[in-house]
């Protein structure tokens, strides 16, 4: 029942937020996503003292075809539910002083967001999982659509049509395994001890790759995101960056690799090899981009690139690296986007040329951002390092060579990331009469939270691996 | 014609001439512009249906076609009701019945 | 039994080593606004704690034993665990005594040389993390650990570099230090790959442990070294990755000291050391490295003969000190190789001190061709001046002398053409170093007048640090003399531990006798004796000044071979083009084109095929006959 409460929470919340008004609705969906994450916190210290049980929940909802409502929870998907409501506070509080049209139909559909996201990671049947799925695009689609900047109607558009292609491809991929398991059956736990399901694993896996590289973006699936991350408002971006994101690469783990292993294995040089061009591809795009926020979206695919470049290699080390990465490349790529909304916002500059200065002025944030950038150039001892770590040695063990080229990212990151940072905040004011107050409240509790994460998560990445080890072993052996 | 009159089963009379009526109504609807000629084009196509399905009931000797034509002859009324209808209040506004000249719809 | 109470009473001195400096780090980070001038020497306070600490274990480990521990597990997955912990043994206790004791005197020295800057705490917070990350550096009992300094050190060194961030030529040399060290770092990654897959782990035990099952020059062992070595030739400044180094200069000058002189830039040498076992059973390795220390060591020296800017020169010679380091670990001399990392610690710091100290009673001028003749006005300064330059042109009995004697007479013993060419760079060291003493002590003054009245000695805590180190640039030589006037060699005794493992795998060159070690040393000393003659010749007899525009060879050695315009054609210009090309052509243009012609495709099927809605009545049912007939044929034929 635990799970039904999980989802409940935030469905409930987002219900009761189309009754609020004003100033009243970002209150009470702050409110309502600490409650989350405090029931959260509360499910983690109930899985670590009695496991899975008190999380199954499984009914019959059609004979036939034969379908479950089939809830549970494993290390992996309480990791991403940790994310998921880890974040939704965050983000939420860093609209505090926005300017934001009809909040309360904003706040609502975020936390309707936030339940979709729920229902993906706990979701144990293909069936439910894909309504999930598909449900966490509707909200994203709205926030876009309605409070988006320049040509949203455009690339929203594009973005909702590209990602419901992929997803009409994993549809298929389930008919498919639907019909081709003898018991016709859609849980995951039927799918993945079915191995010799009598479906094509060539064409299973290729549906099910390109449905999820899309929604990742593995490069060459990538082209709807950096316009989308630009335009979207910015708690939008960070909702798609930092956990919608996270649905594919979850997705791999979850679904392609233990449920199609021969495809995998038979396509596995394909995608890890678009995983590791892709990295390379986007971290030298990310270093010549004008637009802050596009800049950030290709440093985003470039990290994404090495997390499932880690998955595919099927070791235990890539996967529990692509793990840590994913939870760090969460809180770090929020960061990174709540920085860049505060110099639009103060500074209604789009560009990372034009600006400069920001240090002398606000000291504060500055530094923050720093910390931030660190996490995601993978200094040591901060989160993003132990990721890209694991997930390049578990690359070595797949191919040497792949590895050192897709260890170039921590050279290409660090040029991209210090070149922008340079521009954007050392140096002399490049604008004029620039007012760039130093951090607000909200900010500095956001700022501050996110650079404890970073941190915490560096010097101590084994609470992530206790967590989520258990389940990874089950899947490699 | 003859041999298939002649020879065989009587019928055919019925066939030949639901098929006739048929292709009247339907070089009517094809080659008249007369908004109401094509109405009764139609329900002379129906109506050799309804020849059709009658001689095929009381020829097989079940009554599953003569419920069948009551259906149509229902449907078919209400649609003569409802075409002519459109056509009063497309003649009201066009002074004309003339179906080329509704060519409004298009694209 | 007793030495095992004792070892572990030793823990927790050892583990608060680095957390002082972190206190330190954040105390002035967090309360540098209240603090005021007082963050300075909290700070220096902090440093201090550390350098007795380290003091304390220094004399209470016992001989032949090391403290090896394990604080807790940082990463643990599979059968893979990564533990957080440290090593102390000689190796890095030298270390540790080097980078406190002279981090100590460099806190110290900023108090005065920072003194009016308004960044004042943020400086001490930065150095004390830099302090933190070196000692983890030099602590760390695994690679692992020592990564994490290694990237620490780069990243302090990034903020340091920058630290007037104004100024964004100083963020440009900031931001270039971290890249390449960056690059070097991917090699150093990759090289613990490669220990963590076949040799079972990153703690150097378990490495040597494993490393000696495979046999001497087995291509495995090959990889790890070389790829290590490209990690030291990041962080040390080596060639083809040593051109940050010169442009870190515009760090504020105790940075310089501390960070790109004393002790990061020598970590690259202290890892060698450390691996010292793995790295003689790798030959080829052995021989890669003393050629890149000998080509470094020349190239730069002979880029310092023609630099005017003080830093710059000092830099150079630092580059080319480097170079004489990694040749002596190539030649496997290890020790002296560790030896001159001590000595050249105290001497180096020492000389950019002094010109920090010039620097600040020039008021900010950094350019040798407007100085002169300054000995007059700052006599402290000039006399500790003196000392580092007879140091490290190894002039007898300075620091200099032994360290520098020491490694020549092993490269004698192993290449007779590295012992020439080695010689040689020792040779232009002398000289450019007496240029520079000469251009900014001797003769007159070439300032302006507004500069010359602002001519002043600075406060005693710039130059307390500046005594000391003068006097340890007198003194730490005699630790190691060599065999022909001692007949113990204290440093190398007590760093023999360390590098047992290794010493047999060596090929033993014969050890020189007495005879040909004092002609070796009477070489070396005549040869510095000419070079000072002709300095002295140039710029005091007939007191030459740089010209503004050299001409001819010159020309391409004053803009230092014009590597650095080299590397911005082959490598920067390029990925920026390809940047660009990918973004608008490839990105743009090919990929997305794929996805937006999915889109126009439907599109033009839709705006194609809705022309057949004429809107002509007669056509649809026209349409409508035909199709069913054509059904209805297809229902016949088939």
């Amino acid at each position: 029942m635990l799970s039904l409460t999980l989802l409940f929470i935030p469905l409930a919340a987002s219900l009761l937020l189309l009754f609020s008004r004003g100033g009243l609705s970002r209150n009470l969906a702050l409110v309502l996503t600490l409650v989350q994450l405090g029931f959260t916190a509360y499910a983690y210290t109930v899985f670590n003292a009695e496991g899975a049980v008190p999380f199954d929940f499984l009914r019959n909802w059609s004979a036939k075809p034969f379908i479950n409502v089939h809830f549970s929870m494993d290390g992996m998907s309480l990791l991403m539910v940790i994310l998921t409501n880890l974040l939704l506070p965050l983000i939420v509080l860093s609209g505090y002083n926005r300017e934001i049209e009809r909040p309360h139909i904003f706040y609502s559909l975020m936390l309707f967001m936030q339940f979709a996201l729920n229902g993906v990671f706990i979701a144990f049947d293909g069936f439910i999982y894909y309504i999930f799925w598909e449900l966490a695009l509707i909200p994203i689609y709205f926030i876009s659509f309605n409070w988006g900047g320049q040509n949203r109607t455009q690339v929203t558009l594009k973005f909702f049509i590209y990602t419901l292609a992929g997803s009409l491809l994993m549809l298929f991929a389930f008919l498919f395994l639907y019909n081709g398991t003898p018991t016709h059956s859609l849980d995951w736990a039927v799918l993945i001890s079915n191995k010799a399901c009598a479906c094509n694993q060539t064409w299973l896996f290729w549906l099910f790759f390109i449905a999820f590289a899309i929604k990742i973006p593995i490069v060459p699936f990538h082209t709807w995101q950096p316009d989308t991350y630009k335009t979207a408002p910015t708690q939008g971006t960070m909702l798609l960056s930092g956990i919608m994101l996270k649905m594919g690469t979850y997705s791999l783990i979850r679904w392609l690799i233990p449920v199609v292993p021969e495809g995998v294995k038979e396509w596995q040089y394909i995608a890890i090899g678009l995983s590791v061009a892709g990295i390379v591809y986007a971290s030298i795009i990310a270093i010549m981009q004008s637009d802050l926020k596009r800049l950030l979206a290709y440093s985003s695919i470039a990290h994404v690139g090495l997390i499932s470049a880690g998955i595919f290699a099927m070791n235990l080390t890539g996967m529990q690296g692509s793990l840590i990465q994913m939870f760090a490349h969460g809180i770090n790529v929020v960061g990174l986007f709540f920085c860049a909304d505060i110099i639009f916002n103060r500074t209604q500059n789009p560009n990372v040329e034009g600006l400069g200065g920001i240090r002398l002025v606000a000291p504060k944030f500055a530094t923050w951002f720093m910390v931030i950038i660190l996490g995601s150039v993978a200094l040591p001892l901060t989160n993003g390092f132990v990721g890209e770590f694991m997930l390049l040695f578990g690359v070595y063990e797949y191919n040497t060579w792949l590895s050192v080229f897709a260890g170039l990212t921590i050279i290409l990151g660090a040029v991209y990331m210090l070149r922008m940072y340079q521009k954007v905040v050392l140096g002399e004011p490049i604008m004029e009469n620039m007012v760039f107050p130093d951090l607000y409240w909200n900010e500095k509790v956001v700022l501050i939270s996110i650079g404890i994460l970073i941190f915490f998560f560096g010097i101590f990445p084994n609470t992530i691996i206790e967590l989520t080890e258990p389940f990874l072993k089950t899947i490699t052996k | 014609m003859n041999e298939l009159v002649e020879h065989g089963n009587p019928q055919n009379w019925y066939l030949v001439l639901s098929t006739i009526l048929f292709s009247i109504g339907v070089m009517g609807v094809l080659f008249r512009r007369n908004g109401l000629i094509i109405l009764m084009c139609v329900e002379l196509m129906l109506n050799s249906v309804n020849l059709l399905l009658v001689s095929f009931s009381a020829y097989s000797g079940n009554t599953e076609g003569q419920v069948f034509v009551f259906f149509i002859m229902v449907v078919a009324a209400a649609e003569v009701a409802v075409g002519l209808a459109l056509l009063v209040s497309i003649y009201r506004n066009l002074a004309s019945t003339d179906i080329n000249i509704l060519s409004k719809l298009k694209w | 039994m007793d030495n095992f109470i004792n070892l572990t009473q030793l823990i927790t001195p050892a583990s608060l080593i680095p957390l002082f400096p972190l206190l330190g780090f954040f105390i002035t980070a967090l309360f540098g606004k209240q603090l005021k001038h007082f963050s300075g020497w909290f700070a220096s306070a902090m440093i201090l704690l550390s350098f007795g600490l380290a003091l304390h274990l220094f004399l209470n480990l016992p001989a032949n034993q090391s403290l090896n521990f394990n604080l807790f597990n940082w990463i643990k997955w599979g059968n893979i665990n990564l533990a957080f912990g440290f090593l102390i043994d000689p190796l890095s206790l030298v270390m540790l005594l080097v980078v406190t004791g002279i981090g100590f005197l460099i806190h110290l020295y900023s108090i005065g040389y920072m003194h009016h800057d308004e960044g004042f705490s943020r400086f001490f917070s930065y150095l004390n993390l830099f302090i933190f990350f070196m000692l983890l550096l030099v602590m760390g009992n695994s690679y692992l650990i020592m990564f994490i300094g290694w990237e620490g050190v780069g990243l302090c060194s990034y903020l340091l570099i920058g630290f007037w961030f104004k100024n964004d030529s100083y963020n440009d040399a900031a931001k270039k230090a971290f890249i390449m060290n960056r690059v070097g770092d991917l090699g150093f990654l990759i090289g613990m790959f490669f220990m963590l897959f076949y040799l079972g782990g990153l703690d150097f035990e378990t490495v040597n442990a494993n490393a000696i099952n495979y046999p001497a020059g087995s291509s495995l062992l090959v990889a790890i070294t070389l790829l290590l070595f490209v990690g030291a030739m990041g962080k040390s400044a080596q060639i083809p990755l040593y051109t940050w180094l010169p442009d870190a200069m515009a760090g504020p000058t105790p940075v310089s000291a501390l960070i790109h002189a004393a002790t990061m830039v020598t970590a690259g040498i202290y890892m060698i050391a450390r691996s010292n076992l793995i790295f003689a059973l790798a030959p080829f390795t052995m021989e890669v490295v003393m050629w890149v220390g000998v080509i470094t060591s020349i190239f730069a020296a002979i880029i310092g003969i023609k630099q005017t800017d003080i830093k710059k020169v000092l830099a150079y010679s630092t580059v080319s000190q480097l170079g004489l380091m990694f040749a002596a670990l190539g030649i496997g001399a290890f020790e002296s190789g560790m030896f001159h990392v001590v000595t050249h610690a105290f001497f180096k710091a020492l000389l950019f001190l002094g010109a920090g100290s010039v620097i600040h009673a020039m008021g900010g001028e950094q350019d040798m061709r407007y100085m002169g003749g300054l000995g007059k006005y700052i006599r402290i300064t000039w006399l500790t001046f003196l000392i580092g330059t007879l140091a490290i042109s190894g002039i007898f009995p300075f620091a200099g002398f032994f360290s520098k004697d020491e490694i020549l007479a092993a490269s004698f013993g192993a290449n007779k053409t590295v012992w020439i060419l080695l010689s040689i760079s020792s040779m232009m060291t002398v000289f450019y170093m007496f240029r520079l003493f000469f251009l900014t002590f001797s003769k007159s003054f070439r300032g302006t007048e507004e500069q010359k009245h602002h001519l002043h000695e600075s406060p005693w805590t710039m130059t307390l640090p500046l005594i000391v180190l003068a006097i340890f640039s007198v003194g730490a030589g005699f630790l190691g003399m060599p065999a022909v006037m001692s007949s113990t060699h204290y440093f190398s005794q007590y760093l023999a531990p360390v590098f047992e493992g290794s010493k047999s795998l060596i090929t033993e060159h014969h050890h020189a006798d007495h005879g040909t070690e004092l002609m070796l040393i009477g070489i070396a000393l005549s040869a510095a004796a000419i070079s000072i003659g002709l300095a002295w010749s140039f710029y005091v007899s007939k007191n030459q000044i740089p010209e503004d525009e050299p001409q001819g060879l010159s020309k391409w050695v004053a803009n230092k071979f014009y590597i650095d315009e080299l590397y911005n054609t082959i490598i920067v210009k390029p990925i920026m083009v390809i940047s660009d090309i990918l973004f608008v052509l490839v990105d743009k243009l090919v990929v997305d084109l794929i996805v937006m012609a999915a889109a126009w495709i439907v599109g033009f099927t839709g705006r194609t095929l809705r022309l057949v809605q004429t809107g002509n009545t007669g056509f649809y049912i026209f349409a409508m006959v035909i199709g069913m007939m054509v059904l209805m044929f297809i229902q016949l034929v088939y």
